[in-house]
């Protein structure tokens, strides 16, 4: 009994005295403005700083060989704490928001064919250009949703992904993840947005659509300064953001959509509030 | 013969084979439709380039598009006929893709220029230039230059040539008719590959339940010195490892060739093709295609145009006796579903299948229940239920440690899956995963 106490303690003591020896001989020396700057920064690891990881981007951010601004989920408020950690001066970038430029769902948009394969964008995708009549529209199959690291996507009961602006950092998984380039990325104070992504001419985009734009020219007939229309598809002009509401009520297949009235048809976000700039702490 | 063990492979399964609504249809030559869409990719490789113009006058064999590179071949006109239009039309693959559409003059008049030789009197190299030139591709459906098979490196040795007169897949005897009614060109299109590739060993290999043919070419091919080898009625006899295996034993390592073992394997449709472009110089513009299916009023086998739209065929068949749901052009196990009957048929077309609402069974994915048919049915050897399970997680490398890119898209899984898991779409997504992986390192 007192043999085995013995041994087992012994051992026990030989090798605390070898690890604590080693902890001070061995240990790595880390750079404690690392430790703080990793400490405010989100931690969610999503890559949207081009880095592996959170701990990378401190790493770099502190030995200088990367931009302290390119955190987006931890906005305008990990910048200025990271400038004040390193002594350095912050320079924000332009909070970003993603937007799903459709709202062609399983109702409104026709199908080409009957997908009953794998429910991954990217594999639809690859079988005849996609389920979906639209070369563009959203195919409903949840990539981004599956993509997104902070929950901020949902997939409504017809199939159209919809990105929360509350909780959209604005990382730009989901833009990777999207095989048709459907998500785009959006200053987050704009709140209007052309909802589609078909350069089809009208009448192609009318046989298969319900609310895609036809480029009827009307909304930038109403706000000039506040669209523009490149290949068959109106698109808004986000330094004019603002005056893009007036066209709303004009355009004939309602596809363009003020964010502060809600989201599309079916989703069971709540209308955003207006303005939502989590940033705009002044 | 029926006293001999059949040969066969490791895995595979049975599925009910459904040839004889068109097993003892003659084949029939069908009357050229109004207009002829013909593709400039037809071929696996690079498409080939269309240099005609509309308004163009063109003899049946002429060269419409020009092959791009090694891996490719021409495009002839499959009629006489004028140029009406060079756009993108809808293709088997599911979207536009350029084409030159011929309004068929009625003459049918081949091109005169167009000269057959002996093939007695031609080297190898001769032989293998003519036939790139006639457009040979695989006709057992994957469409692979006929020459590029028969160019093997200096340092494979080829000991034997394998004839491909399987066809596995349920519905098709396009493949069964040809060597009922057509056997003495499928024997010179032998010699011709015997002697380009410079072998005396050919073995035709024929799945079991087509005894008419086994015993018909047995009695042409003995004077010949060709081996016809009856095999057991498993899917995916056809496929040409698994034949390979059946007929000789030797096995294609991972990710290799036939010639890696010393053969080449090659369809009989395609051997006849390379008789007639041999002998009579004429380019590959007709194949024989199987029009089946319940949809179909009555199912033939018909000798088509290249370009012919699937409408037109259909129409030749009686049309259809309902609303039709699914579309095949192919086999049913590896054929590619499309989009529309507009679709012409192209040099890979063996088959046309055509499916009711009521005909297609009602499938609901559920989750996987680890019962391992999916495995014991692998002709490969994989496990279909793990790589497809990676290639839901995107997890492309461990999926290749599972030896994805060895799958054969042979479709046994999918068809034997009680849960009916998209299986194989599933490996073929990883697949692709896999290759823009190592293409971007």
């Amino acid at each position: 009994m007192l043999a085995a106490v013995l041994t087992i303690g012994g051992i026990g003591l030989v090798a605390a005295v070898a690890l604590g020896i080693a902890a001070k001989k061995f240990a790595v020396e880390v750079d404690p403005r690392e430790l703080a700057v990793l400490e405010v920064l989100p931690g969610a690891n999503c890559g949207a700083c081009g880095l592996p990881g959170c701990a990378g981007y401190a790493k770099g951010v502190v030995e200088g060989t990367i931009a302290a601004n390119l955190c987006t989920p931890g906005g305008a408020e990990s910048v200025e704490q990271i400038a004040h950690i390193l002594g350095i001066e912050a320079v924000t970038a332009d909070p970003k928001v993603a937007v799903v430029l459709c709202q062609g769902d399983n109702q409104k948009a026709t199908a080409k064919y009957r997908y009953l394969g794998l429910d991954d964008c990217n594999a639809a995708q690859k079988i005849a250009d996609g389920p979906k009549a639209c070369p563009g529209g959203c195919l409903g199959l949840g990539s981004c949703e599956r993509a997104c690291p902070f929950g901020a996507i949902e997939m409504t009961p017809e199939g159209l992904a919809v990105i929360s602006r509350e909780k959209c950092t604005g990382c730009e998984k989901c833009v990777a993840a999207c095989p048709r380039q459907v998500i785009s990325m959006a200053p987050l104070d704009a709140m209007t947005h052309v909802l589609c992504n078909s350069h089809d001419k009208g009448a192609a985009v009318r046989k298969y659509c319900q609310i895609g734009c036809i480029a009827c020219h009307i909304c930038k007939k109403t706000a000039p300064e506040a669209y523009k229309v490149e290949n068959f598809l109106a698109i808004v002009e986000y330094e004019h953001h603002l005056e893009a509401a007036a066209a709303i009520g004009k355009c004939p297949t309602k596809c363009i959509r003020d964010f502060s009235t809600g989201y599309p048809q079916g989703s069971s976000y709540p209308a955003p509030s207006v303005p939502v700039n989590r940033d705009s702490a002044a | 013969m029926t006293t001999m063990k059949q040969k066969t492979f490791a895995g595979g399964l049975h599925p009910p084979d459904s040839k004889k609504y068109s097993a003892h249809k003659p084949i029939e030559r069908c009357p050229l439709p109004d207009e002829l869409i013909i593709p400039a990719a037809q071929h696996i490789g690079a498409p080939a380039e269309i240099c005609v113009a509309v308004g163009e006058r063109v003899k049946k064999g002429q060269v419409i598009a020009v092959a791009k590179g090694f891996v490719s071949v021409p495009i002839h006109a499959s009629t006489s006929g004028e140029v009406i239009a060079v756009e993108p039309r809808l293709h088997p693959m599911g979207r536009p893709l350029p084409s030159v559409v011929i309004k068929p003059d009625g003459a049918d008049q081949w091109d005169e220029t167009l000269k057959g030789n002996d093939p007695e009197q031609l080297d190898a190299a001769t032989l293998k230039n003519l036939i790139r030139d006639a457009g040979i591709v695989g006709l057992g459906g994957a469409t692979f230059p006929a020459h590029v098979k028969l160019s093997p490196p200096q340092d494979k040795a080829i000991d034997t040539l394998i004839l491909n007169g399987v066809e596995c897949e349920p519905f098709l005897t396009a493949d069964h008719r040809l060597m009922l009614e057509e056997a003495e060109r499928i024997i010179d299109g032998i010699k011709i590959l015997c002697k380009v590739l410079a072998v005396d060993k050919a073995i035709i290999g024929i799945e079991a339940n087509k005894p008419d043919a086994i015993e018909y070419l047995r009695k042409e091919c003995a004077p010949h010195q060709i081996q016809v080898q009856s095999l057991k009625v498993q899917y995916p006899q056809g496929a040409e490892k698994q034949l390979i295996d059946a007929c000789t034993g030797r096995q294609v390592p991972s990710g290799g060739l036939p010639m890696d073992c010393g053969i080449v394997v090659q369809n009989v449709g395609t051997a006849a093709a390379i008789s007639d472009a041999i002998r009579l110089g004429r380019p590959l513009v007709e194949r024989i295609t199987t029009i089946t299916g319940p949809a179909v009023v009555e199912a033939k086998n018909l000798l088509i145009a290249i370009g012919t739209p699937l409408s037109h065929l259909v129409a030749q068949c009686g049309g259809l006796n309902g609303e039709p749901a699914k579309i095949i052009m192919g086999g049913p196990m590896m054929g590619q579903t499309q989009l529309s009957l507009e679709v012409p048929a192209i040099r890979g077309t063996s088959g046309l299948l055509i499916f009711r609402e009521e005909d297609l069974p009602q499938m609901k994915a559920g989750p996987c229940i680890r019962c391992g048919r999916c495995i014991s049915v692998c002709p490969i050897h994989l496990q279909p239920t793990t790589i497809a399970a990676y290639a839901r997680l995107e997890l492309v490398d461990e999926a290749a440690d599972y030896h994805a890119l060895d799958c054969i898209e042979c479709g046994c899984c999918t068809y034997i899956c009680p849960a009916t898991l998209p299986l194989v779409q599933s490996i073929r997504h990883i697949k692709g995963g896999i290759l823009a992986k190592r293409r971007k390192l």
